[in-house]
């Protein structure tokens, strides 16, 4: 646990977070900034949390954005109405999410490839359609004046607990299970790993962050609508995962990244934007189809620690 | 009952256009196993060809038809062959994301080019009436653009199955679409097989895309999405990659769907028709029609 790489990556951890947050208390950072830095940890949190259903498990799914709206709508209920805290708003968020992806798991990850993926859009749809009809929750006009409770500290703490558990949780026996189902779902299960489990296992976990991701947009934002969790938002993390590299945490979170950057740098192009968006999308398909990392992942404490190690060596 | 027969008319003219823009998503998913998101954005450039066809050419409808299938199939063939063709080899993950990269391409350019303004066809582009009919002693209306909207669907299916059953452009489709290595080897030009399809499900969309903005007398930038995704829906109903099954689906969907808002609410129509799609997908994952393989190691 306390090995040298270990300390060297929680201590870039730990780095990065003390910039950003000096830079806040000293005023650097403007509120257009400030918003596209939140979005950024919620991109990662969800890219993240999506590729080790896509990515790792290998089951498509296009539903992330049914359980961000779950986790978004369960803790602003919390909140705005029950005055619970925050944190209590976010576990719940989470765990109502992952019920929900338990829920959708077992009957649809029967389902296979495109067939998975044509059900989960269809779940996200059944999600947004209830958000519209139930009149508790706002329906169509959504749940306006959510309390502002998300901060820098908050998201950047829930941002590295995704990643540290996903990334455990990948180099387990479980995610190893996951990564043989991705790579053959017949020879996985007559290895004798039940592939079902598995997948739902998977399935749950990054549904539950996909939830913690939606309750801290909601506690941001100020306000949801169903027309916050179209598909388009799933299809947008999905083409982060892709774009990263299916089987690449790191690449997960520098698309995150990137493509939240290219958002930000193009805010005012209004629909000009998401033309060069799209175009983008193409030709960055069409050239590097495996996505930017592959299944590569970049460490930061690993090359500090070897470069270390060598020059200790001389 | 006369409600009840009334909602089955209109289900049937509504699903006759789901079905139409199904045999273009089950087309190009059977030959080259890819969900083309773009497909219902196809539709709504068919609609806006035809939109402008008739008010600033001056054309009548039919013209307005020829020139919007005549430029989808064109647009078609030109997006396979920019944007999927290089990716036949590739990961399909990544190919589907190009897919939804061609269709925000299209709605955002639309929507640069158009604007957001909601527009309609003319008044009288199409002869429009309501005909009194008793149906087994119940009387009921039917308009005449349904009928049409029929026999084009119809007779669209009809073209169809002759095409793929008898034409030798037909057998080239089914070839690929079973094994395209092993037609390549007997001598088929996939890609050009591939470029018909793509020009054939385009064309149907664009006549669908005239039809449905006729239907409910409204065309904008973002109309394909959501047929677009119901369509797909019906594809999988009836199981995809079938023509008979883009039919059945289309019209069951369709009916479903009228029934739904008829009956209950219009604003449960969307989740409704997910849901039902995920009860047939685990009750009969390959479709209505469907067959299921077990695959084997």
């Amino acid at each position: 646990m306390f090995k040298r790489r270990n300390l060297l990556t929680a201590a870039g951890i730990l780095f990065i977070y003390f910039v950003v947050y000096a830079l806040q208390s000293m005023g650097m950072i403007s509120k257009f900034q400030e918003i596209n830095l939140m979005m950024l940890g919620i991109n990662i949190i969800l890219a993240v949390s999506l590729n080790l259903i896509v990515g790792f498990t290998g089951q498509l799914a296009l539903g992330h954005a049914g359980f961000m709206a779950v986790g978004a709508y369960v803790a602003a209920v919390l909140t705005m109405k029950l005055h619970q805290p925050f944190a209590l708003a976010i576990v719940c968020g989470a765990l109502a999410a992952a019920v929900a992806g338990i829920i959708i798991g077992l009957p649809t990850l029967r389902l296979k490839g495109d067939y998975l993926a044509i059900a989960t859009l269809g779940f996200g749809e059944i999600i947004k359609g209830m958000a519209n009809n139930i009149e508790y929750i706002g329906g169509a006009a959504g749940l306006i004046g959510i309390p502002r409770l998300t901060n820098w500290t908050i998201l950047y703490v829930m941002m590295v607990i995704t990643i540290v558990v996903i990334v455990n949780f990948l180099n387990s026996t479980h995610g190893r299970a996951c990564v043989a189902i991705r790579e053959n779902e017949i020879a996985a299960e007559t290895m004798g790993i039940n592939t079902t489990y598995y997948k739902v296992m998977a399935f749950a976990l990054g549904a539950f962050f996909a939830g913690v991701a939606g309750a801290l947009y909601a506690h941001y934002f100020y306000l949801i609508q169903p027309t916050s969790f179209t598909f388009f938002r799933s299809f947008d993390v999905l083409v982060m995962v892709v774009f990263g590299g299916l089987g690449s945490i790191t690449g997960s979170i520098i698309a995150a990244a990137a493509i939240t950057l290219v958002n930000a740098a193009l805010q005012d192009l209004a629909v000009l934007r998401m033309v060069i968006y799209a175009v983008l999308l193409i030709v960055i398909m069409v050239f590097r189809p495996q996505g930017l990392m592959g299944n590569k992942e970049l460490s930061l404490g690993n090359r500090i620690a070897k470069r270390g190690a060598a020059g200790g060596s001389a | 009952m006369a409600a009840f027969l009334q909602q089955i008319i209109n289900g049937l003219s509504l699903g006759s256009i789901y079905a139409l823009i199904a045999l273009g998503y089950t087309m190009v998913y059977g030959i080259i196993q890819l969900i083309n998101f773009a497909h219902g954005d196809i539709l709504m450039v068919g609609a806006y060809v035809g939109f402008l066809a008739v008010v600033y050419l001056k054309l009548n409808i039919w013209w307005a038809f020829f020139l919007a299938v005549a430029s989808c199939s064109l647009l078609g063939v030109i997006i396979e062959r920019i944007a999927y063709r290089p990716l036949r080899n590739a990961p399909r993950l990544a190919a589907l994301i190009t897919a939804i990269g061609v269709s925000l391409l299209l709605e955002n350019g639309g929507l640069m080019v158009l604007g957001t303004d909601i527009r309609s066809y003319p008044a009288g582009t199409i002869n429009n009436v309501q005909l009194p009919i008793t149906l087994m002693g119940i009387p009921i209306t039917v308009t005449t653009l349904q009928i049409i909207i029929l026999a084009v669907t119809i007779a669209i299916m009809l073209f169809l199955q002759y095409i793929v059953r008898y034409t030798w452009a037909g057998k080239a489709m089914r070839a690929v679409s079973y094994d395209s290595d092993a037609a390549r080897l007997m001598g088929i030009n996939v890609d050009n097989t591939i470029s018909v399809t793509f020009a054939l499900g385009s064309a149907f969309a664009a006549v669908a895309g005239i039809l449905l903005g006729l239907y409910y007398n409204t065309i904008q930038p973002l109309m394909g999405i959501m047929p677009g995704l119901k369509a797909f829906v019906a594809a999988v109903i009836g199981g995809i990659g079938l023509i008979p099954g883009a039919m059945v689906g289309g019209f069951a969907l369709g009916i479903f769907e009228t029934m739904v808002s008829g009956y209950w609410s219009s604003k449960m129509r969307d989740p409704i028709v997910f849901l039902l799609l995920i009860l047939i997908l685990l009750i009969k994952p390959a479709g209505l029609l469907g067959k299921s393989n077990t695959e084997k190691v």
